[in-house]
């Protein structure tokens, strides 16, 4: 059905524009850059991946791929054979979020189904046979929700999924089991880093068993600003009270951020304009610049869009230079391999180009 | 200075996770860290293998060794095979191992009852799904022996209940050769 041709040329189209999710609009993308939805689930009589050799998987990936194809046949949905990919493809799915790194590392027969604007993806034989994914920009987890609920309706009706009448969705990892399903959003919070307060954030979401995730450079200096919260319990509570949870933490945070925000535009808005304006000069000046520099000063410039104190860039276009700037992205543009020293050249002129004045 | 936790380079970012109020250190090299942070679902996986690691420890701390050979007749594998890499063999698995399992599943999400979305099918086929599991196992231990007479019978009784429970029909027909080698 699908040749490698169509993949090769799927994957190029991929390299060059990006997800509808990183469009920055939706509900508070102003700081929640996207929601995500992903569903686990499992097709009854067949074992786990631990216990699948290759005669399996196969089967398995046959049988998946015919019921996603039959559960939305005009949506456009596209298959690639993860297994067939070489390094640089399946890094470009993982900088796009479309697969996990745990489905570029594994052997054996695998594959992801992705629609078009890259709302959904569905991972074949991953720690579950089926991972089911949407996202969306801005905080919009219904919505996310509903896409993906309405998929796995659709698969069903092909499939039976290993299903227990007390535990219910059948997983690979207790942790999932239940309703397999994992809410996250992403958080761009650098009014709360810059003030110290992240770790309120961290007190309050933990009550209410959410778990926050970020990610620091050396020392005490912020490397990204970007917080993923997300769900840990999966049994027990139906997926909408698991949401409306979520509904509940996020807009405070939310608030909190830009609450902290005015207080810095008031009171330390040249240390503010300046801190922007820097990160801007560096990132369409530089010759060489590595991936940990860059994420660090597009996190101060996309906060300067959103104070209003940048105006002639979109959220959309720093959103899609996180992604654009990664490693896979960078030598699918150029064509081939390039060392890290090529790299950090080659992010360098693509960041000008994108950025600079004319 | 610290290694990365994944690899063998030289760690330069240190993440922290906050998990069930607890914050632990990740220590990563770049090219790692961005993996682990672009995916999160590694990242849930991992920081929660580790914690189920330790969960299971204390489980077995009652030192029962028969119970760690207690073994999931859908695909053969041992309860002490489940605690060292803290994913099951397959669906079974859950009744195999059922009151093993429940400690842990009320540690990690409190409580122990679905309450969420339900697929229509699945329950009157419950049997058959449990019976091609087993048939499968034997299909695997048919083929280490060379036995391939066997394994033969098993693979067509498998497609059979396979048709059945994922409709198609077409399921005696792989499109195996169609597939790249
Ligand atoms: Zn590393
Ligand atoms: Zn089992």
């Amino acid at each position: 059905m699908t040749s490698e041709h169509d993949t090769a040329g799927f994957l190029e189209e991929l390299s060059r524009t990006s997800g509808e999710w990183l469009k920055g609009d939706g509900p508070d993308a102003d700081i929640v850059v996207s929601s995500r939805v992903r569903l686990a689930r499992n097709i009854a009589g067949f074992p786990f991946m631990t216990r699948a050799d290759d005669d399996v998987r196969l089967r398995l990936v046959e049988t998946l791929r015919r019921a996603v194809l039959a559960a939305a046949p005009d949506e456009g949905l596209q298959f690639i054979n993860v297994a067939l990919l070489d390094e640089m493809d399946s890094q470009l799915l993982m900088e796009r979020q479309l697969i996990s790194r745990e489905l570029t590392v594994m052997d054996g027969p695998r594959g992801v189904i992705v629609g078009p604007g890259e709302h959904l993806s569905v991972m074949l034989n991953e720690e579950d046979h089926l991972r089911i994914q949407v996202l969306q920009s801005g905080f919009a987890l219904q919505e996310c929700w509903n896409m993906a609920d309405a998929l796995d309706t659709g698969i069903e009706a092909s499939a039976t999924y290993a299903f227990d009448e007390e535990l219910g969705y059948l997983t690979a990892c207790p942790t999932n089991v239940g309703t397999g399903i994992r809410l996250s959003v992403m958080v761009h919070l650098p009014g709360l880093r810059m003030t110290r307060e992240i770790q309120k954030v961290n007190q309050a979401a933990q009550k209410i068993n959410l778990a926050v995730r970020g990610l620091y450079g050396e020392g005490s200096q912020a490397l990204g600003d970007f917080f993923q919260i997300s769900n840990q319990v999966t049994l027990g509570c139906s997926e909408q009270e698991l949401i409306e949870n979520m509904h509940e933490v996020i807009p405070q945070i939310v608030g909190y951020e830009r609450r902290v925000r005015e207080l810095l535009c008031r009171e330390n808005r040249q240390a503010l304009d300046d801190k922007i304006a820097r990160a801007r000069a560096i990132l369409t000046g530089a010759r060489s610049i590595s991936s940990d520099e860059t994420l660090h000063l597009l996190s101060s410039l996309r906060m300067g869009i959103n104070l209003g104190l940048v105006e002639d860039i979109s959220i959309g276009d720093v959103n899609a230079l996180f992604v654009h700037t990664q490693p896979s992205h960078l030598q699918k543009l150029h064509g081939g391999p390039l060392k890290t020293a090529e790299r950090n050249a080659a992010r360098a002129s693509y960041l000008q180009s994108r950025l600079g004045s004319a | 200075m610290k290694k990365c936790r994944q690899c063998a380079n030289q760690a330069t970012l240190h993440i922290t996770e906050v998990l069930d109020g607890q914050a632990t250190e990740i220590h990563l090299c770049e090219k790692c860290a961005r993996e682990y942070l672009e995916d999160a679902e590694s990242l849930d996986t991992e920081s929660i293998a580790a914690d189920l690691a330790a969960k299971l420890q204390e489980l077995q701390s009652g030192g029962d060794d028969d119970l760690g050979r207690m073994t999931c007749s859908g695909c053969g594998i041992t309860l002490n095979e489940f605690r060292e890499v803290g994913r099951l063999g397959c669906p079974f698995c859950y009744d195999s191992f059922r009151d093993e399992l429940r400690p842990l599943l009320e540690n990690i999400h409190e409580q122990v009852l679905h309450t969420g979305k339900r697929p229509e099918r699945s329950a009157a086929t419950h049997d058959d799904q449990t019976r091609v599991l087993q048939l499968r196992k034997e299909q695997r231990e048919a083929i280490l022996k060379e036995d391939y007479e066997t394994a033969a019978v098993l693979r067509d009784q498998i497609a059979r209940i396979e048709a059945m429970l994922h409709g198609g029909g077409d399921s005696s027909a792989p499109e195996r050769e169609s597939e790249d080698e």
